[in-house]
């Protein structure tokens, strides 16, 4: 036999290896933590999956057209505020603090909620935490990652507004260097405070049970400010009639807002560089207040991390008992039959008990608060308002309750598929009619999006005090326009599915929910466009009693309506195909 | 052999699926009669979770056709379907839902509902002790109480056909024990059960017949007195599974831990 033979041997390998690990190791070094991240982020870039070269080729369009557009606005604005003696420079500043302020405020949500999911939540974590790799690289690795995911929209968004600063300013080619160091502690500090949040609520709350938590803070503090904001009604603010001298209305702009926000430092050295008047204290205050901050982060992170992680491995367990809202809906959908109705109710309880999903109603219900509380300050009631006016401006409304319509439907409806993709095993080897599945998606979104825009365009031609004929087209026509939304997400959703994205919220962001949204802005348009002649025609025939011609008003409302029905019926065709033929 | 099967609830003829020019399931011709409990063998990638995916209507076949009691998968999958019960190899269901709502769910979607399906359900759930996990989401379940939901949401229909992927993965030796027991009893009532596992010793006490599967094919198909009869002397399943798939080229381990 072999096997005496081969034990000496054996056991001398055995006691070499046993000398190793007791400190021996050598530490990974941070770049290699980072390096199937990398690796990921490097397969997707050279992946030559089909119709890749199509999408980028359109994101960057769509992204330069945007760019373009920031840029365009911002710098007609510093160009005017240039020409303007004294408070010029003073108003700009004013500007870029108000945008560095709010880029702040949300660059702390969103790293408190990312920070939740890179350090508690990851799948990677397992491994990471069980290697030999040192606490402060593990920290660094994962800040990082915290950094980038949640800094990316916001860097983004900073390039056209910084290079309209630089530009109008003559800022050099020095400029972009500064704006540079400026932005690099900018994003890491909120990273850092955000983590340290995070690792703190982890260590008082289960991981999943903070995520719910978070949820709902931030549906509730992104809501409260946009009513605080619109409440304060920023554009009377703006006029300087509105103060008594001109003295006081410049010691106002000249006063920083808020000394001890690193927005206030951010925008004093960017300034000071584009005017002449070099702030150093205000970057020295930025670079060593971050600075402060990681370390602190790293310092907390050293005591609780390993707590707060083995804790968030808890799950939070949620007893639900069969109440009698839940009797009372099965009664109500029993006309359905069993495949619906179990269908329509499984929809609403994964809705309803994903705070994640439920929380953005929050914002969504002031959302539409501040729209109507606008059209109640519209000046639509003084001299020289024309009964024409009056009826035209419902009209246009109906596009921007259309937009807000895609929005929702983009966030609540465009999802729905991709959910299902971890669960399609259980739906695909089940004998349900795969019709049966996006008809019931597509009722839960619809049923209430309906509800919704009826109740805008109803409420907004009530208090415009619009005639009965307008006030019938436009709600006939957000109607017709919230089923072909509806129709749209739901097939647009399934067309360009997002199985493996985990978070729902990040799935309305992908390419295909960026084709979602430019497909239903250039239908409302077309409809707008088709109902607009006919509805001149009307109002001309009102005011000033041209006669109106009857052939060009069925026309017109027709083909909007054969339009928005296509809308409706093709893509969700197309979506049932797709779907009888998924394999996963 | 055994007798010619008679009323056959599973009929695979030339079933093949292609990943481009990867052949995973390669021309298989089977048939599984009723009230038999059928083992799939093979190494890992050897065609068997793509196989029974296709049973299941998860994966469209390349070519050849799938019959579940004698109804094509592909003219009729929804009467075909309605026949069968699948439990797959991965447990990943709705995570907000609880389990008696899981279970209520999968009842549904195979057009049941009612008191029967009720009773049913906590019948099975007390089986596998998960009564009094009953109203808890899913999401607070561990891995092995998702498989065990995931087992009783397939018997909760009472289908004709069940197919299983890996059963014994993540499962406590109790619910093993439990789960060959049901496994029998089902067979034993004239349902047939088709099954992948890696746990050669239940599929030789469990198993009326053994495919075993390598590269796409099945290479021996039988009782484990018809693949020990065309074995050279009489050997075990291991044996007999690692001289078909040709696993004993192994590497010498010493070597590998020398390395």
């Amino acid at each position: 036999m072999t096997a005496p033979a081969n034990r000496p041997h054996a056991a001398a390998h055995v006691a070499a290896h046993d000398g190793v690990p007791t400190g021996a190791l050598p530490d990974a070094p941070l770049l290699h933590v980072l390096t199937p991240k990398w690796l990921t982020a490097r397969a997707r870039t050279v992946s030559t999956a089909d119709g890749r070269g199509t999408r980028v080729a359109l994101l960057g369009v769509v992204g330069l057209l945007f760019w373009s557009v920031v840029f365009a606005v911002l710098y007609r604005l510093l160009a005017y505020f240039k020409n303007v003696q004294e408070i010029g420079p003073l108003l700009a500043g004013k500007l870029l603090g108000l945008m560095l302020v709010t880029f702040f405020s949300i660059l702390l949500l969103s790293n408190v909620i990312t920070a939740l999911s890179s350090f508690f939540l990851a799948k990677d974590l397992d491994l990471l935490v069980s290697a030999p790799v040192d606490w402060l690289r593990v920290y660094l690795a994962k800040l990082l990652e915290t950094v980038l995911a949640s800094s990316w929209m916001v860097a983004l968004m900073a390039i056209p507004m910084l290079a309209a600063y630089g530009i109008a300013y003559r800022g050099g080619w020095a400029f972009p260097l500064l704006a540079v160091a400026v932005f690099v502690p900018f994003l890491v500090l909120p990273s850092a405070v955000g983590s340290a949040l995070t690792l703190l609520l982890v260590n008082v709350f289960p991981a999943r049970r903070t995520r719910d938590i978070l949820s709902v803070i931030a549906g509730v503090t992104a809501a409260g400010i946009v009513l605080l904001f619109r409440l304060v009604r920023p554009e009377r603010l703006a006029r300087p009639e509105g103060f008594r001298s001109l003295v006081e209305f410049v010691s106002v702009l000249r006063t920083p807002t808020s000394p001890l926000l690193p927005s206030e430092w951010a925008q004093r050295t960017i300034m000071g560089a584009l005017t002449g008047h070099q702030d150093w204290l205000a970057l020295y205050l930025l670079w060593t207040t971050a600075a402060v901050a990681v370390t602190c982060g790293a310092l907390l992170h050293r005591t609780l991390y390993l707590h707060g992680f083995s804790k968030a491995q808890e799950s939070a367990q949620r007893v639900i008992q069969a109440g009698r809202w839940s009797a009372l809906g099965q009664q109500l959908l029993a006309p359905l039959g069993v495949l619906r109705r179990e269908l329509v109710v499984k929809e609403l309880r994964l809705f309803f008990r994903d705070t994640t999903q439920w929380s953005q109603l929050i914002l969504l219900a002031v959302l539409v608060v501040v729209y109507v509380f606008n059209i109640k300050f519209l000046p639509l009631h003084g001299e020289g308002v024309t009964f024409f006016l009056v009826n035209v401006i419902p009209f246009l409304n109906l596009v921007l309750a259309g937009f807000v319509l895609a929005s929702i439907a983009a966030r609540f409806i465009f999802p729905g598929v991709s959910l299902e993709g971890r669960t399609l095993w259980l739906l695909r080897s089940s004998p349900m009619p795969v019709r049966d599945l996006l008809w019931a998606k597509f009722w839960v979104g619809t049923a209430p999006l309906l509800v919704l825009a009826i109740g805008i365009v109803g409420v907004t031609d009530y208090l415009l005090q619009v005639s009965a004929f307008m006030f019938l087209v436009s709600v006939l026509s957000i109607t017709l326009l919230t089923f072909a939304v509806s129709g749209m997400a739901i097939a647009f959703g399934t067309l360009f599915p997002q199985y493996e994205t985990e978070n729902a919220a990040q799935i309305p962001t992908s390419f295909g929910g960026l084709l979602f949204m430019m497909a239903s802005i250039t239908l409302i348009g077309i409809v707008v466009v088709l109902e607009a002649k006919p509805v001149y025609g009307y109002l001309s025939a009102e005011a000033f009693g041209t006669p109106a011609d009857p052939t060009e008003m069925i026309m017109g409302f027709t083909a909007a309506a054969l339009l928005c029905v296509a809308a409706t019926v093709v893509p969700i065709r197309a979506a049932l195909r797709r779907l009888e033929v998924v394999e996963r | 052999m055994t007798l010619p099967p008679t009323s056959p609830m599973i009929e695979l003829t030339g079933l093949t699926k292609r990943y481009g020019s990867f052949t995973a399931v390669n021309a298989i011709d089977l048939t599984v009669p009723a009230g038999e409990l059928f083992g799939f063998l093979g190494p890992n990638g050897a065609g068997k979770t793509t196989t029974l995916r296709m049973i299941a209507g998860i994966l469209k076949p390349t070519a050849g056709t799938v019959r579940i009691a004698g109804i094509d998968l592909a003219a009729d999958p929804i009467a075909a379907k309605a026949q069968l019960g699948f439990i797959p190899d991965r447990p990943f269901i709705y995570e907000k839902l609880t389990g008696g709502e899981f279970l209520r769910f999968v009842a549904g979607l195979f057009g049941q509902s009612g008191a029967e399906i009720e009773h049913r359900a906590r019948e099975l759930m007390a089986l596998f002790d998960l009564e009094e996990w009953r109203d808890e989401l899913v999401e607070s379940y561990s891995h092995g109480m998702r498989q065990k939901l995931i087992i009783a949401s397939a018997f909760v229909h009472r289908p004709a056909v069940i197919v299983v992927d890996e059963p014994h993965v993540g499962l406590d030796p109790k619910s093993i024990k439990i789960l060959r027991d049901l496994f029998r009893e089902y067979t034993r009532r004239g349902h047939t059960i088709m099954m992948s596992t890696h746990t050669l010793d239940a599929a030789e006490s469990l198993c009326d017949r053994i495919a075993i599967m390598h590269a796409g094919r099945i290479v021996a198909c039988g009782s484990m007195a018809d693949l020990r009869s065309g074995s050279a002397h009489d050997s075990g399943l291991e044996e007999i599974f690692l001289r078909l798939t040709g696993q004993r080229a192994a590497r010498n381990l010493v070597d590998v831990l020398d390395a």
